[in-house]
């Protein structure tokens, strides 16, 4: 199994310790063709702008494509690339998930914090750097996680988003749950 | 719900942002004009200053933080993080960046510094730091210090590589020596570096730097970018060269932003001559830049701090 992760900028890296550690084999993609040999992404934490506008019209185009078809996981940044609308400001966004987001809802730099919410029923820990808030679902959208009264991570299709960093905690269960997806996007089980 | 507040949460959220500025560029800017074309061109984040090194280096005078009016400005204009510098060891400066709300805070050798002894505490701070270092001994007193990020100095506002080049090898060089030696070793090479013996164990483990380590100090072109982090930089701050045509003019706005494009994309591909050629293609030269090997000590900013 074979995974990509999106390595424009941002904390990729980071994720591809995890992913790592957890048996995967990762690629870094910073060219739309890599997105080819690859059996699911992971986009990062970083600044989706900037995403966006390195990937440029060709690379945005490929991965839009990709994102139909390949399951995909983001986080924080990864999560504005995914949703279907983007504000403050208004961006592009894929469209993946059936969601509005809001870049940097909790404030600045100063605002980030480190907190409990539930993944299910079960505590975990959440990094939340400059992070954006998830403001609408559609009806096809699944709530993985919750903080307060926010969903922070959700599902729909083969994509998936959490508006915190998982990599840059200890828990590693919501990246299990993301190659569980590609197992099974992939007509692999176990 | 719970919200934690302790010593290393704090620090895991400070160093959390450098870890998203990887493989990006940030670069300095004096206006919010200039802040609009760096987030259009893909920079990760600004550095909102009063005036960029080589005008300072060029004008003289006492530099001091920008003024907060035009850094809320451009805190108004821009989505991406913005970063300010305050004077070495002017923890009233950092106070007064951090109420203002700034995403970073670089305490920095090219302001002239205001404590001839001492650097910010910057534990005592929410915002997160970034610091200038020469070597690694530099680079763990400022981490012990509470520095989240740091960037090797270079020669600021001088459009030439050498001494960025020099500084992350020495610090890439001094790291791995390390991790080859013996514990008796390594309280030795802590006294020699002038740095707390937990952080020299923890680089002789880890083969890194606890924080992220970025470049700056004379990044020019694309190919200095390239370049710094082919060497072991994990991002670059680009300082004059974008903006400056030479210590004094500004560059044509549609150069600049030509060439601020041109260097993000060489962050991102730093290691394909390919992408790298393509973006140096379309150039039309950098900032003339001053050598610094014409420069006297007396006016090197790099030497302040210690």
């Amino acid at each position: 199994m074979k995974i990509g992760v999106l390595a424009i900028q941002g904390d990729f890296d980071a994720h591809k310790k995890r992913l790592e550690e957890l048996g995967a084999e990762v690629v870094l993609v910073r060219k739309p063709e890599q997105l080819d040999q690859i059996d699911g992404l992971v986009i990062p934490g970083g600044e989706s702008g900037a995403f966006l506008k390195i990937l440029g019209e060709q690379g945005i185009a490929k991965l839009k494509e990709f994102v139909r078809v390949k399951p995909t996981f983001g986080t924080c940044a990864g999560a504005i690339m995914l949703a279907k609308e983007v504000t403050n400001p208004g961006q592009f966004g894929l469209g993946a998930l059936d969601i509005r987001v809001r870049r940097n809802a909790y404030g600045r730099q100063i605002d980030s914090s480190i907190r409990t919410g539930k993944l299910g029923e079960s505590p975990l820990e959440m990094v939340f750097i400059r992070a954006p808030k998830i403001e609408r679902m559609g009806p096809g959208v699944e709530v993985i996680a919750t903080e307060g009264n926010d969903a922070v991570a959700v599902r729909q299709g083969k994509a998936m988003a959490a508006t915190f960093h998982p990599e840059l905690s200890e828990d590693d269960r919501l990246h299990r749950v993301f190659l569980d997806l590609v197992r099974d996007g992939n007509g692999v089980h176990g | 719900m719970s919200e934690n507040n302790g010593h290393s949460t704090s620090l895991r959220l400070k160093t959390g942002l450098a870890e998203m500025l990887k493989g990006g560029v940030i670069m300095d800017v004096t206006d919010s004009r200039q802040a609009e074309i760096a987030e259009r061109a893909g920079a990760v984040a600004v550095m909102a200053l009063e005036r960029v090194p080589a005008q300072i280096r060029a004008e003289g005078g006492v530099a001091r933080m920008a003024s907060p009016k035009k850094i809320r400005e451009i805190m108004a204009t821009v989505s991406i993080p913005v970063m300010a510098k305050c004077r070495i060891g002017h923890f009233a400066e950092a106070q007064i960046l951090q109420e203002l709300g700034v995403d970073y805070i670089d305490e920095s050798e090219v302001l002239t510094p205001a404590d001839e002894a001492h650097h910010v505490d910057k534990h005592a701070f929410k915002v997160p730091f970034v610091c200038g270092a020469r070597n690694l001994g530099e680079a763990l007193r400022r981490i012990a210090e509470g520095a989240a990020m740091i960037r090797t100095k270079g020669e600021a506002g001088t459009g030439d590589v050498v001494h960025a080049v020099k500084h992350i090898r020495q610090i890439v060089q001094e790291m791995k020596i390390l991790t080859v030696l013996s514990e008796e070793e390594l309280y030795a090479k802590a006294k020699e570096h002038g740095a707390p013996y937990e952080l020299i164990r923890i680089v002789a483990k880890e083969g890194k730097l606890p924080v992220p380590n970025f470049s700056a100090g004379g990044i020019a072109t694309p190919a200095d970018a390239s370049l710094v982090m082919q060497l072991g930089a994990e991002a670059v701050f680009v300082g004059s060269g974008i903006f400056m045509k030479n210590s004094t003019e500004f560059a044509d706005p549609v150069e600049a932003e030509k060439r601020a494009k041109a260097i993000v994309r060489a962050a991102t591909h730093y290691q394909d001559p390919k992408v790298l050629l393509e973006v140096s293609e379309d150039l039309v030269g950098a900032m003339k830049g001053l050598a610094i090997s014409a420069l006297d000590e007396a006016h090197m900013l790099q030497t302040r701090g210690w």
